[in-house]
């Protein structure tokens, strides 16, 4: 379950920082701390950076919620949510280390510049020792490479790009949610279930890292059953009428639509699909069908019916029966009045896997925190048991494939989980092609 | 054709919304002389006019069913709207659904008020001060009002529907004798750009056969003349301004069935709509039209993927080629007056 404090690797990182150490001039060493922003009094500061404005802000707003309430349960307040499911025992709710766990935000705006802004106040100014939040992949990656450099934890938030824990992985990123290429391993036998392996797909993709993993990833998941792609087509981001690049398909051949699109280009572009009656009609001799690979409930609420039969997949849901989801579903509700989403559970969750890591390595140092963290197996928060795989900073769980609901009972019971994809069907060996290029490199402490 | 075809009915809906704020932006440009870029605030709280009646249709009181539960397992509380109440389910149903046609009346006393009090209470303290003065105000007011609907709307896309009746497509390509399924267009999207000629049609009528038009189209051409003649001008210009905002929230109004509202739309539109006023001409209410469906238009051929292969990334700047090629060729835009920003 947990991993040994000295292993080989500490114990050579140790020599190598004591011997380079003993080699520097003292009047150098002695001004320096152990690593960048070492809480030296009886609070530790968390940075929570997390889209406050924009078009993810309501994403954001949930993230928010679920931080402040991971930071109750650390200090010992509320009904401690998850960390009474959480397999491992080393938090008391006594703070992080038997310091007060204090926190500060930022607003990413969705935006790489402003996300990297923000975090670097909350690094240089407030002296957060972590870093956590975001709901873009474009964010998260440059606010990992910015947590690397400045040799503080980037515990990301919703971001589903290969390249985050792929090409783009650092050593001192880790990240929680699933990704493209696990959506792909896990929809696409449920589409070959409910299509049949005999269909010409058309993709409208988000012109940015993640609409492009995802697009590689559904592309090679559904060719793999059979399918046919007929046409890729890159929409730009900022795109709020798809009407343009849906009228076409109708004319392309192909009888399945798949939307590689998130947040507000999702609602529009799956509201405008919907608009143009592409599901009532026949293609090839087939029902027309729409996929959305990456679902969330909150943009489930802003498509509205349009959601209705259509298949996609998602991290974590709120009607999973499990002790921790339930646990986590309680401790929000009752806080918040509504169930939290899938971007609110997997902020928690990290807030609590930071904790853990730095109550078992005994220290905040990034580079005791990251070996805590790599290879380190968990239960008990909503996924079932799930592997924080050391090569490249991955959490590897079961992934759920939903469907929009048909009939729902009330404005949050807008999906169902159709199948609870087992662990190993979505694992890749870490030098796959769809995550080659890049090196996680070596742990940054900082100062 | 058939996929021309398309493109252009695609253009048209766009294009309506380009030509009906442009044409609002042109008007109050030409009667006042403000360049108003909290134009595109307007259209965005017109479509936010049709959210909130929505909102008002659908309120509700609360009932608590024992034999259902709700997320944390409490007994399930049912919302029933006060309409279906106590108008039946039937008429109750039909009035909510058709709440977006429903808010044109609701958004004109409300836009025009709107109008009325910004040019009022802020814009006409900025009549004689340099269009930069003017532009950085009105911007700053688009800003205020945009963050004001994100405060008591949120950030994210409300879905509007449009009446069950008009949600699915209709076979255009059928009517005319082509292939079945080869041109389909939204109803929807058909019922904007029949509503957009319409409030066009109506604005150039009013303008035109009235009396008020008369002095207004007078004052546009020659306002001091027309002061000296003991006509209030400026009393008609603010009716004007009042008139422009409704024809921009009445544009959004109709479109938050095309696309959910959201707090950032108008400035979506905003840019764009500028870019019609300077293709067809400061101050040309016909050129701001034809310019609207133009580049309308141009844009939805130039998101062709036939297009984009051979020029990746046209569907991006489409209308600013075209607006550079037009001022270097006609620097005055399409219709443009002499003399308008000339002097």
């Amino acid at each position: 379950m947990s991993s040994s404090k000295f292993t080989r690797r500490s114990v050579l990182k140790t020599s190598a920082a004591a011997g380079a150490g003993l080699a520097m001039p003292s009047f150098f060493t002695s001004m320096a701390r152990a690593y960048t922003n070492e809480p030296t009094g009886s609070t530790v500061t968390l940075g929570f950076n997390v889209p406050q404005t924009g078009p993810y802000a309501d994403e954001g707003a949930d993230e928010l919620r679920a931080y402040e309430l991971a930071v109750k349960h650390l200090n010992g307040e509320g009904d401690g949510g998850m960390l009474n499911t959480f397999s491992s025992d080393a938090l008391q709710g006594n703070g992080i280390l038997g310091k007060r766990v204090e926190y500060v935000t930022g607003d990413t705006q969705t935006r790489s510049d402003a996300a990297r802004s923000s975090a670097r106040g909350m690094i240089e100014r407030d002296g957060a020792v972590m870093i956590t939040g975001g709901s873009s992949s474009g964010v998260a990656i440059a606010v990992q490479g910015l947590c690397q450099d400045a040799g503080v934890i980037f515990m990301a938030g919703l971001t589903h790009s290969n390249d985050t824990t792929g090409k783009d992985k650092r050593a001192n990123g880790f990240r929680h949610f699933f990704n493209a290429y696990m959506s792909g391993a896990a929809l696409a036998p449920v589409l070959g279930n409910a299509y049949g392996n005999d269909r010409r797909a058309y993709h409208l993709t988000a012109d940015y890292t993640w609409g492009w993993t995802q697009e590689e990833s559904i592309v090679a998941a559904t060719e793999a059953l059979g399918w046919e792609t007929v046409e890729t087509v890159r929409t730009p981001l900022d795109a709020t009428d798809f009407s343009s690049y849906i009228a076409p398909v109708l004319n392309s051949g192909a009888d399945v639509l798949v939307l590689n699109h998130y947040g507000g280009n999702m609602v529009n572009s799956l509201t405008n699909a919907v608009e143009f009656g592409l599901r009532e009609r026949m293609a090839n001799g087939k029902q027309f069908e729409i996929v959305v690979p990456l679902y969330s409930r909150l943009m489930a609420q802003g498509a509205g019916e349009a959601v209705k039969g259509i298949f996609g997949s998602t991290n974590w849901h709120w009607s999973l029966q499990d002790e921790g989801s339930q646990a986590f579903v309680r401790s929000f509700g009752n806080e918040y009045g509504t169930p939290p989403s899938q971007a609110a559970h997997t902020c928690y969750v990290q807030t609590l896997l930071y904790a853990d890591a730095c109550q078992r390595a005994g220290t905040f140092n990034p580079c005791g925190v990251a070996e805590a963290l790599e290879g380190f197996e968990f239960d008990g928060l909503g996924n079932g048991p799930t592997l924080y795989r050391a090569e490249d900073h991955q959490c590897f769980k079961d992934v759920l494939v939903v469907r929009g609901k048909e009939n729902p009972e009330s404005e949050f019971d807008l999906l169902e989980v159709v199948e609870q994809t087992p662990v190993d069907q979505v694992m890749y060996a870490p030098d796959h092609p769809m995550f080659a290029g890049g090196d996680l490199g070596e742990c940054n402490p900082g100062d | 054709m058939d996929v021309i075809l398309l493109q252009i009915l695609n253009g048209l809906d766009k294009g309506s919304a380009y030509a009906l704020i442009a044409m609002g932006l042109t008007l109050i440009f030409g009667t006042l002389g403000v360049v108003n870029f909290a134009h595109g605030a307007l259209f965005m709280i017109g479509a936010f006019c049709a959210v909130t009646l929505n909102r008002i249709f659908n309120i509700s009181f609360t009932t608590i069913d024992e034999t259902r539960t709700d997320f944390l397992g409490n007994p399930m509380e049912v919302h029933t709207t006060y309409l279906e109440t106590w108008l039946g389910p039937d008429l109750g149903g039909a009035i909510i659904d058709w709440s977006v046609p429903l808010s044109i009346l609701f958004a004109i006393p409300i836009m025009v008020a709107i109008g009325v009090v910004m040019e009022r209470g802020l814009i006409r303290h900025f009549y004689n001060r340099p269009h930069a003065d003017q532009i950085l105000v009105t911007f700053g007011l688009a800003i205020v009002l945009q963050e004001i609907v994100k405060h008591y709307y949120g950030a994210n896309p409300i879905p509007t529907p449009a009446p069950d009746a008009f949600r699915s497509a209709i076979d255009f390509g059928a009517l005319i004798g082509l292939e079945p399924n080869a041109v389909i267009y939204p109803y929807w999207r058909l019922i904007y750009f029949c509503f957009a000629a319409v409030v066009i049609a109506a604005l150039f009528a009013f303008l035109r056969f009235t009396t008020f038009g008369m002095v207004v189209r007078a004052g546009m051409a020659d306002r001091e003349t027309v002061g000296l003649l003991g006509i209030n001008i400026d009393k008609r210009f603010t009716i004007m301004f009042g008139i422009a905002a409704a024809v921009a929230g009445l544009a959004g109004v109709m479109y938050a069935p095309i696309n959910s509202p959201n707090y950032h739309m108008g400035m979506d539109f905003l840019v764009l709509s500028f870019v019609v006023v300077v293709v067809g001409g400061m101050g040309s209410l016909t050129g701001a039209v034809a310019a609207g469906f133009l580049l309308g238009v141009l844009e939805s051929f130039a998101s062709m993927n036939a297009v984009k292969d051979i020029l990746p990334g046209i569907d991006q700047i489409i209308i600013y080629l075209v607006a550079i090629v037009i001022l270097l060729t006609r620097p005055r835009g399409l219709l443009g007056r002499k003399g308008v920003m000339e002097e």
